[in-house]
């Protein structure tokens, strides 16, 4: 009671055993117009048809870009937003039928660290009563001397002096409130952590020193994390597995070194080679997949494969009219594309993209159709020394 | 790195690991008390309010007692004299104690108005920050009625209705229309709150619903609720004396009023006595200005964008 | 010749109540024409306030800004109000960070563009807008005929940094300052605007100072590199040797803190400790001391001088060994 690495699941699977297992999620947000009755126009798909697993243990990495949908999936699957379709099961668990207090009560087991580490935090409460909050939202806070325990013996597992319980968030750097973050979530110790950008509001020696912090808890906790970036050099660091959206979509999955040595997906494929290298020698071989063009709305996604718009790679056939499925390859790596043996082998060459204009309105994909000579280069990162 | 060394680093770093443990609160109230603006709000509202609370005490003579009425011709007000400085009104009693005394009456209608008006206002802007739904609708659709009238018209047709015109039906209009204001306003800043990052973490936490919005949403939302209170404080005061002024306040003729001293003398003196018009005049203008420079600067020291 | 020439730029900045600031403590550098120099260091470092007191753009009242900054034979803090209006757009360009709230959101594209053109290069009417039509082709933005008339809620973030760069071009400056231009953008949109700054640079002649604090951002696109802490130069080489074989601390834990695509998973990053409030000021000792893991008493007693080495601008008594710093280069 007093000592806080204590095993915390209830009921635990074995180490290995998926402790998240989605399946199909969709979080569909209408959008509503008119005045005074409203009436739903359509739908932006953030999150179109996820399923992926995450095993007890390991760090599962959800890279992508702006508006690719990887925050909702994360939401979702706390159901902070509620999913639209699909099931969400958590050790066992369907979290979608859970109702009211049963939701509630699960939360402990499921936290959550937020990118902006000053706006996550109220901040007209001290640190205690931040770090007491969630003790007492679930009953275990006891006496004031073992919660007092509890809560100096957190700070220090995450790197902070039990002085800092009497300040307030504003007080802090920015590195020391992610770390109050990491606390909050963790004085619960909870099963699966869900860091949804841990480290991209803070500057860059401080996010190392937050990163390393996570690794240790993760051995010191025995915690599952589904960490949510946009950075892959930092997703490739700290995952073992690594997923890669676009636009409502899984497109890749493999392990994390695979997915690095072997990028199958023409998306993986142009994202990677855009990650700058604090190198020069690097830097100046390498050769860059420079994609064309924007996002499109996920208000109003492709047919078909949903980065043929862009895509270096596409084939006159299928990548316009039937959405891959995500398939496995090699074992362990499953990747979203009609043509990924094809790619792989080198059969058929990237060309040239035809840019489709692209609105953030929503308005769809303009009449205007540019070559723009962009996407001629190809090949992935040259050999690392 | 040497021990020398680490102890000068310390003496010389910014880091004070224990200090600290301000809160917002006394951060505001810092900043306040360094601002001259505030400082002078604060000093015309402290001097009000003593001169309010201690009216009777600093009253030269008694405001009810009608000292020169045998000097009194045609009704006409008298001027400075010795004992009177600001002369007398048309029945001979003291006009100086008679503006001290009235100060109790704008500081009651103004105090008691928006204390209504933030108590009931807050209670709807709650309801509908933290209900939604049918009840937001309907709550927001009755402000809404409200605010499309204008506010002193409001004011004018509730006070109108009350069979006997007293210092009540006064507080009543006068809180009645501030009462939309509050909760729109508590209401939107619910929603913001609602919106933001770190109630969105006491959710992910498993807080109850009922104590995130007691203990994260209401007492963030209650800056902006504090700036207007103090600012309708002195729109309070301003229509309280509009209202006596149109003749529809306290129909007690003994009660000192500034509203109703400004009406009187204004219509009706104006050609003989005009200076009589100005004192009140002026009182209602420096309590006004006084609750206002407050609350603009209280407006400033609360913005979370002017924190270091 | 250098085009830009900073010498011993000073920002200080004065508020209600506080002891006065010094942002920007001394920096000097140089930039030549077709030459990229990267400004690069942390939140609070000062490369925002240099590049700002370089184009005059800071509030009169609150900062004392001293030194020299020399754009070929003029100094850029003697002019006036009016002749630095005139300097700023003709002879330099500025990008900032985020392209939405640094576009005027009421006007066309079109008119922001030709705006500029009209003011600096008198071209009116039909000339301005074929003008502003090639302009905005030449930084890649798809039929530019039409986005002229659109307004920048319209274009997607990449292609508003895209148009802020045509607008920063418009007058063919010799000298372009890009503040976190890349920032706020996505890693695939970002490769396409720091190929487009290359090109640019490549095929123009323009000379280019690079705000960021990516490094990854630098080691690709600039010739020279100065790393700021706390207002103050650290190390300043060419972007090969700063890369290779980092000397400062600072700049060595600084590599060593960011997780790289190709390096091994796996090992912990070498963190440095603190964060950047933790500093000492610079005229009691090394403002870095309290976060080095290399620091000695004369750290604390001394202020460290930018000392060159033929090969290097150094500000360190206990610089990181060659050897060790070579070590981090490209991990086998």
């Amino acid at each position: 009671m007093t000592a806080l690495p204590v095993s915390p699941a209830p009921a635990p699977s074995p180490a290995g055993e998926p402790l998240v297992d989605v399946r199909d999620l969709k979080v569909h947000f209408p959008i509503r117009r008119g005045v005074l009755i409203d009436r739903i126009a359509g739908y932006v798909y953030a999150v179109d048809g996820v399923s992926l697993q995450v095993r007890r243990g390991e760090t599962y990495g959800l890279v992508g870009e702006s508006g690719c949908g990887k925050t909702t999936f994360g939401r979702g699957l706390l159901r902070l937003v509620e999913p639209t379709g699909g099931s969400a099961m958590f050790d066992g668990t369907e979290l979608r039928s859970l109702k009211g207090e049963q939701l509630r009560r699960m939360r402990r087991r499921m936290q959550m660290i937020f990118q902006d580490p000053l706006s996550s935090l109220d901040p007209r409460q001290s640190i205690d009563s931040i770090l007491s909050e969630g003790l007492k939202a679930h009953d275990l806070y006891g006496s004031q001397e073992t919660a007092g325990k509890k809560l100096r013996e957190t700070l220090t597992a995450v790197g902070l002096p039990a002085s800092a319980l009497r300040k307030y968030p504003h007080e802090f750097s920015g590195g020391q409130r992610q770390r109050i973050g990491i606390a909050r979530a963790l004085i619960l110790q909870p099963d699966l952590i869900v860091a949804d950008e841990p480290v991209s509001a803070l500057d860059v020696s401080v996010q190392a020193q937050v990163i390393n912090l996570l690794d240790d808890l993760q051995v010191e906790f025995g915690l599952t994390y589904l960490v949510i970036a946009h950075d892959l050099a930092v997703v490739r660091h700290i995952s073992d597995r690594v997923g890669v959206m676009y636009l409502g979509g899984l497109v890749e999955e493999a392990s994390s070194d695979d997915l690095y040595a072997d990028p199958l997906h023409p998306y993986t494929r142009a994202l990677m080679s855009a990650v700058p290298v604090p190198d020069p020698e690097v830097e100046d071989a390498r050769q860059q997949i420079l994609l064309a063009g924007d996002l499109p709305s996920p208000a109003n996604p492709p047919a078909g494969c949903r980065f043929h718009t862009r895509c270096p790679w596409k084939q006159e056939t299928r990548c316009d009219t039937e959405r891959p499925e995500l398939r496995e390859l090699t074992p362990g790596h499953r990747v979203a594309c009609h043509w990924a043996e094809d790619v792989k082998a080198g059969k058929i060459r990237p060309h040239e993209v035809s840019v489709e204009l692209v609105r953030p309105s929503g308005a769809g994909p303009g009449d205007g159709r540019v070559t723009e000579t962009v996407a001629e280069v190809a090949g992935t990162l040259p050999p690392k020394s | 790195m040497s021990t020398r060394t680490r102890d000068k680093i310390d003496a010389l770093a910014k880091t004070s690991a224990d200090s600290g443990g301000t809160s917002l609160a006394v951060d505001a109230l810092k900043r306040l008390s360094r601002n001259p603006v505030a400082i002078t709000g604060a000093v015309i509202v402290t001097l009000f309010l003593l001169l309010a609370i201690f009216a009777p005490l600093i009253a030269p003579k008694d405001p009810y007692v009608r000292y020169l009425i045998d000097e009194i011709r045609q009704g006409t007000p008298l001027g400075g004299r010795p004992g009177f400085p600001l002369g007398t009104d048309q029945e001979g009693r003291d006009l100086l104690s008679r503006l001290i005394v009235a100060s109790r009456q704008s500081l009651i209608v103004g105090v008691m108005a928006t204390l209504i008006g933030l108590a009931v206002g807050m209670v709807m802007g709650t309801l509908s920050g933290a209900l939604g739904g049918w009840t937001d609708t309907i709550l927001m659709r009755f402000t809404d009625v409200l605010l499309s009238i204008p506010s002193l018209l409001l004011a004018i047709s509730i006070a109108a209705l009350a069979a006997k015109p007293g210092q009540w039906t006064v507080i009543v209009a006068v809180s009645i229309v501030s009462i939309p204001i509050f909760a729109r306003l508590l209401r939107g800043s619910m929603l913001a709150q609602r919106g933001s990052d770190h109630v969105l973490a006491a959710r992910a936490l498993g807080v109850k619903e009922r104590t995130i919005v007691f203990r994260h949403m209401l007492p963030n939302s209650l800056s902006p609720v504090i700036v207007l209170a103090t600012l309708t404080l002195a729109t309070s005061i301003l229509e309280a004396a509009a209202l006596s002024f149109l003749g529809l306040g306290d129909q007690d003729p003994n009660r000192a009023e500034w509203g109703a001293m400004l009406g009187e003398a204004s219509q009706r003196y104006f050609d003989v006595r005009p200076e009589m018009a100005l004192w009140p005049g002026l009182a209602i203008v420096l309590v006004a200005l006084g609750f206002t420079l407050l609350g603009e600067s209280l407006r400033e020291a609360l913005d979370p964008k002017n924190r270091r | 010749m250098a085009l830009l020439d900073v010498r011993d730029l000073r920002v200080v900045f004065h508020r209600r109540g506080t002891e006065p600031f010094p942002a920007v403590d001394g920096v000097t550098f140089s930039v030549e024409p077709g030459q990229t120099i990267g400004l690069v260091g942390e939140s609070g470092c000062g490369k925002s306030v240099t590049s700002l007191a370089i184009m005059g753009l800071l509030p009169k009242r609150g900062a004392t800004v001293t030194g020299q900054v020399m754009f070929e034979d003029t100094d850029l803090l003697k002019l006036s109000d009016r002749q630095l209006r005139d300097r700023r757009g003709r002879d330099i360009g500025m990008i900032f960070q985020d392209p939405l709230s640094s576009l005027n959101p009421v006007i066309p594209i079109g008119l922001q563009v030709t705006e500029v053109l009209q003011r600096h290069r008198g071209l009116r009417g039909k000339a301005a807008k074929t003008e502003a039509e090639g302009l905005l082709k030449s930084v890649g933005i798809p039929d530019p005929n039409r986005r002229l008339g659109e307004y920048p809620h319209q274009l997607s973030g990449g292609m508003r940094q895209r148009a802020l760069i045509a607008i920063a071009l418009a007058c063919r400056p010799r000298l372009l300052i890009a503040d976190e231009p890349t920032t706020a953008l996505d890693v695939t949109i970002q490769a396409q605007i720091l190929a487009l700054l290359r090109q640019l640079v490549e095929g123009t002649g323009t000379a280019l100072i690079m705000i960021t604090h990516d490094l990854g951002v630098v080691a690709g696109l600039c010739d020279q590199v100065n790393v700021l802490y706390a207002g103050k130069v650290v190390e300043t080489a060419d972007r090969h040797r700063l890369f290779g074989e980092p000397r400062h601390p600072y700049t060595h834990g600084l590599l060593g803190s960011v997780p790289r695509l190709d390096s091994p998973r796996g090992e912990p990053l070498a963190a440095i400790s603190g964060s950047v409030n933790d500093n000492i000021p610079w005229t009691s000792g090394c403002a870095f001391a309290p976060r080095c893991s290399n620091a000695i008493d004369q750290c604390v007693e001394q202020t460290p001088a930018l000392e060159d080495d033929g090969l290097r601008l150094l500000r360190c008594f206990n610089p990181v060994a060659p050897e060790t710093a070579a070590s981090q280069e490209v991990p086998a």
